[in-house]
């Protein structure tokens, strides 16, 4: 590893202070430290003794995404066959999925790490890994169809009114890449919903699984329809479906859940409440199912599950641990609620077959008011506790 | 809120057009900008600003409005009891809006027919009272006219800003004329959605806040 520190030493020298290239220490700094453990030293408390620091857990985020974008592109590519009646064999899959979906993915990276170099060079801060996650993040919940030029539109909104102007990362109300998402979403809805985006065939239109339900006619049972369509449950659980191109398989996601709960990155807790949250909404809108209600009302719960961008969702979005609340109860409430609106937009909003991203963004505005609500009841019955010690004491 | 220049007694005879009534005037197109740097009159500039159409025809009205109800209410400033002091603006600058809409109504009836409901709501927009109540209520009729112009222009510069680059995104188009060649749209370029709706005029009127604070050196709070 010596050699490796020379070379960084070497080529670092006219980034330094009063060196020709001072104004861009950030990029020098940023490939310094991804490479090696910087030997700075905070002078004081708190003083990390981990070394899992920022940089180290945005990576483990981008190795659980990994199963999510491998499964996306196959998938993305198993599409496009089927859609022309071909014969998907592994190879051919792949091969056409990577050619939609890595574009895709080097737009993202490339814009986005424009607006993030721009602004560290600027504003003379750090460049973050945060992007490498939010770049990453963004082209997963996209359409396979999306036009790169889109996908620049979306990345440059998520991170600069996303993040860098609330402060840079660290200090966003929002989670990036679902608002370049819900930027680009509300922007050009017609290239983002509907029944022709979702699989990378000009012309072919399928309904999505989310479609197939909310368009059901009134009393039709749901799980049939979906039956009808082709969708058996396996498929949804597998992935082998249209959708955005990271979230149709629920396995990968849960193979990412496991590797972010080892590290311990993501919140079980708010994982958790979300199932919670989908299980008592779905629960209660069963209950109010009549024959006049539209079919997303008799739809079993454990479909919830499977169903659009639910995992994904649940697991990379609702988890970021900056625009999620920091209190443990706070978790619970979060989590809880996503599910619960979730539900609701899905089941009583027929504008929106989909409702993840909308109440994740939601309740991301509320994060820190629970925070603080949390935080109240702690001190003032601690404050109770404390009185009715120090009155028994005097007694 | 009233400037400082303009409260000092004049030793020497003021000019009609002296230069601190220039300033008087000119503080509201940049320095004292009343959306970019007073942030007031905010809920006008999102509803009227999806087209540069209603947006100037916004600007006109309460430029006129704003001009004699700061006048006339600064020749009634020693008369007028503090109490009702809001009563009684509020039915100034109703005559003006109502002369307006009469007026719009008679001459330009496809024009008004479109914005009636734009020039009622000139009356609600804070920018009015703001200025009526910190400039007009202590300094004469002519500096006050002044600066009910000068402040409507630069509500009417700030709004231009916005409904162009919203009508421009938005709709492909500027006072209702193509602008984006055909060639973009027959290459998959399409119109921004988001900029119709009121959240893309929040995030088009921060930006140009934000651009003209950094330009303006201002900082808040500072």
């Amino acid at each position: 590893m010596e050699w490796v520190k020379k070379i960084l030493q070497v080529s670092g020298a006219p980034f330094q202070k009063k060196g020709p290239l001072e104004k861009l220490y950030p990029l020098y700094e940023a490939i310094d430290t991804f490479v090696l453990t910087p030997g700075k030293v905070t002078r004081k408390a708190p003083h990390v003794r981990d070394s899992v620091d920022l940089k180290r857990m945005m990576v483990f985020v981008i190795i659980a995404l990994i199963p999510a974008t491998l499964m996306g592109i196959y998938n993305t590519g198993y599409q496009m066959l089927l859609a022309q009646r071909l014969a998907p064999d592994l190879w051919t899959c792949v091969s056409l999925g990577a050619g939609k979906v890595l574009p895709i993915i080097a737009v993202s990276y490339a814009v986005g790490g424009f607006w993030e170099v721009l602004f560290a060079v600027v504003r003379k801060h750090e460049i973050n890994e945060g992007l490498l996650v939010t770049g990453l993040l963004f082209p997963l919940v996209l359409p396979p169809t999306i036009p790169l030029w889109m996908v620049a539109v979306g990345i440059s909104f998520g991170v600069v009114m996303g993040k860098e102007v609330f402060g840079g990362t660290g200090f966003n109300v929002f989670n990036p890449a679902l608002l370049a998402r819900a930027c680009v979403f509300f922007a050009y809805p017609s290239q983002m919903s509907g029944a022709k985006v979702w699989v990378a065939v000009d012309g072919y239109t399928h309904a999505t699984p989310l479609g197939v339900v909310s368009q059901a006619a009134h009393g039709v049972d749901p799980v049939q329809a979906l039956a009808t369509a082709g969708y058996t449950f396996q498929n949804l659980f597998w992935g082998l479906r249209p959708g955005s191109i990271g979230e149709t398989s629920t396995f990968a996601c849960l193979l990412g859940l496991a590797f972010l709960l080892i590290t311990r990155v993501a919140n079980w807790k708010i994982v958790v409440s979300c199932v919670a949250g989908v299980f008592t909404m779905a629960t209660i809108f069963a209950l109010f199912n009549g024959p006049d209600q539209p079919a997303y009302f008799a739809l079993p719960v454990y479909w919830h599950y499977v169903l659009g961008g639910f995992a994904f969702g649940a697991v990379f979005m609702a988890t970021d641990p900056v625009s999620a609340p920091a209190t443990r109860l706070g978790a619970w409430i979060y989590g809880f609620m996503i599910g619960v609106i979730t539900v609701i937009v899905r089941v009583a909003n027929p504008a929106y077959p989909e409702g993840v991203m909308l109440s994740i963004l939601f309740m991301n505005v509320f994060a820190s008011s629970i925070d603080y609500g949390v935080m109240m009841s702690h001190i003032s019955s601690r404050n109770k506790r404390n009185k009715a010690l120090s009155s028994s004491r005097t007694k | 809120m009233s400037d400082p220049a303009a409260q000092k007694t004049p030793a020497v005879k003021e000019v009609l057009f002296g230069r601190a009534n220039q300033k008087i005037f000119k503080d509201g197109l940049w320095d004292n900008n009343p959306i970019t740097y007073q942030v007031m009159g905010i809920c006008s500039a999102l509803a009227v600003t999806t087209s540069v159409k209603t947006a100037l025809v916004m600007s006109l009205g309460l430029i006129f409005v704003q001009g004699f109800s700061e006048a006339i209410i600064a020749a009634l400033r020693n008369h007028i009891p503090a109490r009702i002091r809001i009563i009684v603006m509020m039915s100034v600058v109703s005559a003006f809006v109502i002369t307006l809409d009469l007026v719009l109504k008679a001459y330009f009836y496809s024009i008004w027919k479109q914005l009636t409901v734009f020039i009622g709501l000139i009356i609600t927009n804070t920018l009015v009272v703001a200025r009526l109540e910190g400039f007009a209520m202590h300094n004469p009729p002519w500096k006050s006219f002044l600066d009910g112009i000068g402040n409507a222009m630069g509500y009417g510069l700030a709004l231009t800003a916005v409904s162009s680059l919203r009508e421009v995104l938005g709709s492909g188009t500027l006072l209702g004329f193509h602008v984006l060649p055909r060639y973009f749209y027959d290459h998959g370029y399409s119109n921004n959605g988001l900029m119709l709706l009121s959240p893309g005029a929040f995030f088009v009127l921060g930006l140009l806040i934000w651009g003209h604070r950094t330009i303006a050196k201002y900082v808040e709070g500072k």
